[in-house]
């Protein structure tokens, strides 16, 4: 699986960084930004799904 | 170099010439119909504004008022988000709701940038605040706040009964903007004044509400001009110095945004935090849940985000047009309430129920779209801290009196007096 921010939508209310802060973090506007590639740790696949979840723009889209 | 005399009393006040804004007649008294003649100004309002809302997103889901010049509530999660979205049809020059509306020359600036401001412009103010506010930025203030979380308790050492809200939650954040904006700390019982007078006292005669706001202003200047002098690391140094587009700040975008974090990040975080202890001090369950597995606190708060969203927002519609079904005029008030959308349950699960184990939780709370609270970091690590110490400290404590307990009218809503019995 792989995690994915829409730079258009996202508006850097920081939810995925605070709940899967392995997938995702901050740039220095505190918009978000995916770690690496993108790619989704088999361990870390529920983190990505909250994340997607919970981040009230819809900007993250998840990718089998 | 030449010295900066932007700040002086002639500049920041508005030029004879300059356009007015306009007023309406202020009708106040009790609401004859939620679905025609609503006013979040009134006394059942600020009791239970949830029950209203509720009652409206099923009947009427775009409410009507005559007052304030005319105005609509939308109460369901989708209008709600699409209002915030169209900064097309929907302008943020004015972001209160009540008997007066500024020039239509203010936009796209507004008073008070980035919240009055709507795009083109917005992007670039909100810009120079950014980095500020990032999460990383603000764990540098952690902490010195939870110290000063734990001082507030120590004062409270041999009572029984204490005002969670005006001995507590208040001055958290207080503390907190003043000690970015680099104002004196023992400052903190007057910002409370300018606050109230701006966000409560909507339905104040004009000339007391601008005399309050003088008053404001006057004290911004003095705190500007000493930082003028003395140059610090702060956030004041840094907006006096800041640049847009090849040019400092005029006056009053500085003051203007030094008014906005004052205000905007003061009644909003001392409403989340003492709506928080209420929530705990009327449901033992939770709060001994809380109290046993601190590790969920993270999770709980975004449900008290959610469930007792402090912000209410405005905005004016922009062009006579028909919007879902609703006549909208230019000049239209829209009372954005983001309380109303976050208790839709098209959009959420048990949404009258506050589960403090919810695990989705797409609440906007602080917003949605461009205007995406700047402070929402700063506000969540105070929200953290206060609620972590408070349970850490005292963490048994009931309400001494239901009927004490006062929460404030207008757009943004928390206990004003929260007395609680400590155990
Ligand atoms: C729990 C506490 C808080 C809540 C619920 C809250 C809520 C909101 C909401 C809903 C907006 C959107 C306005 C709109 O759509 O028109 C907003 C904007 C804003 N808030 Fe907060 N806020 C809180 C704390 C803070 C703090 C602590 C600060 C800073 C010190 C702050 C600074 C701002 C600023 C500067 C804006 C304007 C952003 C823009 O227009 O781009 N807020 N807030
Ligand atoms: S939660 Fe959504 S809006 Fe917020 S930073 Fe992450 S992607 Fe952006």
């Amino acid at each position: 699986m792989n995690v994915r921010i829409d730079p258009e939508r996202c508006q850097g209310h920081g939810r995925c960084y605070d709940l899967a802060p392995a997938l995702f973090g901050e740039d220095e506007e505190g918009y978000g930004q995916v770690a690496g590639d993108g790619a989704v740790p088999p361990g870390r696949l529920d983190d990505a799904r909250r994340a997607a979840a919970n981040c009230p723009e819809r900007a993250i889209a998840l990718e089998v | 170099m030449s010295v900066d005399d932007r700040f002086t009393k002639e500049n920041l006040q508005p030029r004879p010439d300059a356009p007015l804004g306009t007023r309406n007649e202020i009708v106040t008294g009790p609401v004859s119909d939620w679905a025609d003649d609503f006013s979040h100004l009134e006394p059942e309002w600020a009791a239970d504004p949830y029950r209203i809302q509720d009652d409206l997103r099923e009947r009427c889901p775009i409410a009507h008022t005559g007052r304030f010049g005319g105005g609509w509530l939308p109460t369901r999660y989708e209008d709600v988000a699409a209002v915030a979205y169209d900064t097309e049809a929907f302008s943020s020059r004015s972001i209160i709701m009540g008997n007066f509306r500024p020039p239509r020359e203010a936009a796209p600036i507004g008073g008070s940038p980035p919240i009055s401001s709507d795009p083109p412009f917005h992007h670039d103010a909100r810009r120079l605040l950014l980095p500020a506010f990032t999460k990383r930025a603000v764990s540098r203030r952690e902490e010195a706040t939870r110290a000063y979380c734990h001082a507030l308790i120590d004062a409270f050492e041999g009572r029984r009964e204490v005002d969670a809200a005006g001995e507590y939650a208040q001055h958290i954040p207080v503390r907190v903007i003043a000690d970015m904006l680099g104002f004196p700390l023992e400052d903190g019982p007057r910002f409370r004044a300018f606050i109230e007078n701006s966000l409560e006292g909507v339905n104040r005669p004009p000339e007391q509400r601008r005399a309050g706001m003088e008053l404001l202003f006057d004290y911004l200047i003095a705190q500007v001009r000493d930082h003028v002098e003395r140059p610090r690391d702060d956030l004041t140094t840094y907006l006096i110095e800041a640049e847009l587009h090849g040019q400092k700040l005029t006056p009053q975008h500085v003051a203007g945004t030094m008014a906005l974090l004052l205000i905007a990040g003061v009644d909003t975080t001392w409403s989340a935090i003492g709506a928080s202890l209420w929530h705990l001090a009327t449901n033992p369950a939770d709060r001994e849940r809380l109290v046993a597995e601190p590790g969920l606190l993270p999770t709980a708060m975004e449900e008290f985000l959610r469930a007792y969203a402090p912000v209410t927002m405005a905005r004016l519609v922009k062009h006579d047009m028909q919007w879902r079904g609703v006549p909208m005029k230019q000049e239209d008030w829209v009372l954005l309430s983001f309380p109303a959308a976050n208790r839709d349950p098209a959009q959420f699960e048990r949404a009258g129920e506050v589960l403090i184990d919810r695990e989705v939780n797409r609440h906007v709370a602080f917003g949605l779209g461009i205007h995406r609270c700047v402070g929402s970091h700063l506000a969540r690590m105070e929200l953290r801290v206060a609620l972590e110490v408070w349970l850490e400290r005292l963490p048994r404590f009931t309400l001494a009196d239901p009927d004490a307990v006062t929460w404030s009218a207008g757009q943004v809503r928390g206990p004003r007096a929260l007395p609680l019995l400590l155990s």
